[in-house]
């Protein structure tokens, strides 16, 4: 699938995004499986509510980390993460 | 052996995985069956209080992943309340069922009270052998309960126990999965520990049918790529080398068996070994100190050929049950393995089998009858009456 910036994606139902505390990192968990994500990765996913759209996360990541020119990395991210079916654009 | 004590406290990781085999009780008889042959002796099941103090001692020390089952996790009317502390805790929940004692308002239930995935298991995919293997009339009922999971958004695995006497029909099993819409397809390949091992003459495959089974499930996987994962895995006893037995023992994976027994594995209460019962200790406690926890930590229990061996951070020297059923010694290497000295004992099993398996098709030789896993069989056990397995 092709993913637009206007697009506004969730976490998918059948699968869970949450903080590990032991693990100091957030994890993705499905059906007996854990991914354990990288910082920036979990800073991705964390801002997925199916409210915000593509653009507005990058925006958001730029400024929380005073950067510029995100928007490779997190729509390559993004790709992944559909692929998989961690998230979904809303319905 | 390591002792038991506090030098290795702080070097042993904490457990990602709790099982929690609610009850032993089942409305099943499957002979295939990885429960302990001495179902009959587990008496005293733990409380929902034990339950939730194991559920939060396991979750404070990292467990993340719960699986609710058992025997039947359905016999408990405590499931509910147990899905929503371990849901409320902070775990993924799945809820390991053969869908017997559930309908539609227990599913909702389970929703309510936050449950992430039901994995339904079948028996096979024709209504006269799933109920045979069984010991029951449940099809119907299956088929219905996993249109109501999928009805309910669940993620929903279809796990089938793949044996001789069901193999053969794998094309039609995964035609059923396919209706069904599941996300996920086990063919979970009977691994031959409890009642499978006293059935292990009427349930192995032979090299043939696993074959032509591979080829069939290859067939799926591309068909459904995208839409349903399948995984086929063939039994053990057809490999060189042995699986990395629970990724380690003590690794990541913890077991609480009905009574509260813990365990590293839920196969390992057969071993000769003392285990901790989270009645008397807590979850940390039994994870990080107990003689049986660390009884096969590390390497330094090995033996030849595993000590030497430069493969032993990959697979551990694989399954300790199975090398204690093979050799009668749970340090040795899994015969699976054939570097093992008794890896040669296990491929003339397997022969032995194979020439059983052609009297009964070529010559309508009768097979002997199996035994199916219900309370009855298990007390005849626990009283010798039925014999367990040659080491
Ligand atoms: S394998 Fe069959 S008999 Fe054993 S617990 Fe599961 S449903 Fe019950
Ligand atoms: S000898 Fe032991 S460690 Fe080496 S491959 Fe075989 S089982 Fe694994």
């Amino acid at each position: 699938m092709s993913i637009t910036k206007a697009d506004k994606p969730e976490i998918a139902p059948t699968f869970r995004f949450q903080w590990e505390e032991v693990q100091d990192c957030y994890v993705v968990l499905y059906p007996e499986g854990m991914v354990k994500l990288s910082k920036s990765a979990g800073e991705i996913m964390k801002r997925i509510d199916g409210e915000e759209s593509i653009d507005k996360i990058i925006k958001d990541l730029e400024t929380t980390f005073s950067e510029n020119n995100l928007e490779d990395d997190v729509m390559k991210f993004l790709e992944v993460a559909y692929d998989t079916g961690w998230i979904r654009n809303k319905k | 052996m390591i002792p038991a004590g506090l030098e290795t406290k702080n070097d042993v990781k904490p457990p990602l995985w709790l099982l929690a085999e609610l009850t032993y009780r089942c409305p099943l008889q499957c002979p295939y069956c990885s429960n302990p042959l001495e179902i009959a002796k587990y008496q005293n099941e733990l409380s929902t209080e034990d339950w939730v103090r194991v559920m939060q001692e396991a979750r404070k020390m990292g467990a993340a992943q719960i699986g609710f089952s058992g025997g039947e996790p359905l016999v408990r009317p405590d499931l509910e309340e147990l899905i929503q502390e371990a849901r409320h805790l902070g775990y993924y929940t799945n809820l390991i069922t053969s869908g017997v004692g559930m309908d539609e308002a227990r599913v909702k239930r389970f929703k309510d009270a936050g449950l992430d995935h039901i994995q339904i298991s079948f028996q096979a995919s024709d209504e006269e052998l799933n109920n045979f293997l069984g010991g029951t009339k449940t099809f119907q009922h299956k088929k219905e309960m996993a249109r109501i999971v999928k009805a309910y958004e669940y993620p929903m695995v279809l796990n089938i126990v793949i044996h001789r006497k069901n193999i053969e029909q794998i094309r039609d099993i995964l035609e059923m999965t396919v209706e069904l819409n599941a996300d996920y397809v086990e063919l979970a390949s009977t691994q031959y520990y409890g009642w499978s091992r006293i059935n292990v003459d009427q349930l192995l495959p032979t090299r043939e049918q696993l074959a032509k089974a591979e080829i069939v499930a290859k067939e799926y996987q591309i068909r459904m790529k995208g839409k349903s994962k399948i995984i086929y895995v063939i039994p053990d006893y057809f490999e060189n080398r042995p699986k990395p037995c629970m990724n380690g023992w003590g690794a990541i994976f913890l077991t609480i068996a009905p009574d509260g027994t813990a365990l590293p594995c839920h196969e390992a209460g057969q071993l000769p070994i003392d285990f901790p019962n989270v009645k008397d200790v807590s979850v940390e406690e039994a994870w990080k100190d107990s003689p049986g926890f660390n009884h096969f930590r590390g390497f330094e229990w090995m033996k030849e050929p595993c000590r030497s061996c430069d493969e032993k951070e990959k697979d551990f020297g694989g399954c300790r049950c199975q090398a204690f059923m093979m050799t009668g010694d749970a340090a040795n290497t899994d015969p699976v393995c054939d570097k093992s000295p008794h890896h040669q004992e296990l491929l003339d099993d397997v022969d032995r089998i194979a020439k059983l398996a052609a009297e009964e098709t070529d010559n309508n030789v009768a097979e002997k009858p199996l035994v199916f896993r219900n309370m009855k069989n298990s007390k005849k056990i626990v009283a010798k009456e039925i014999e367990k397995t040659e080491a």
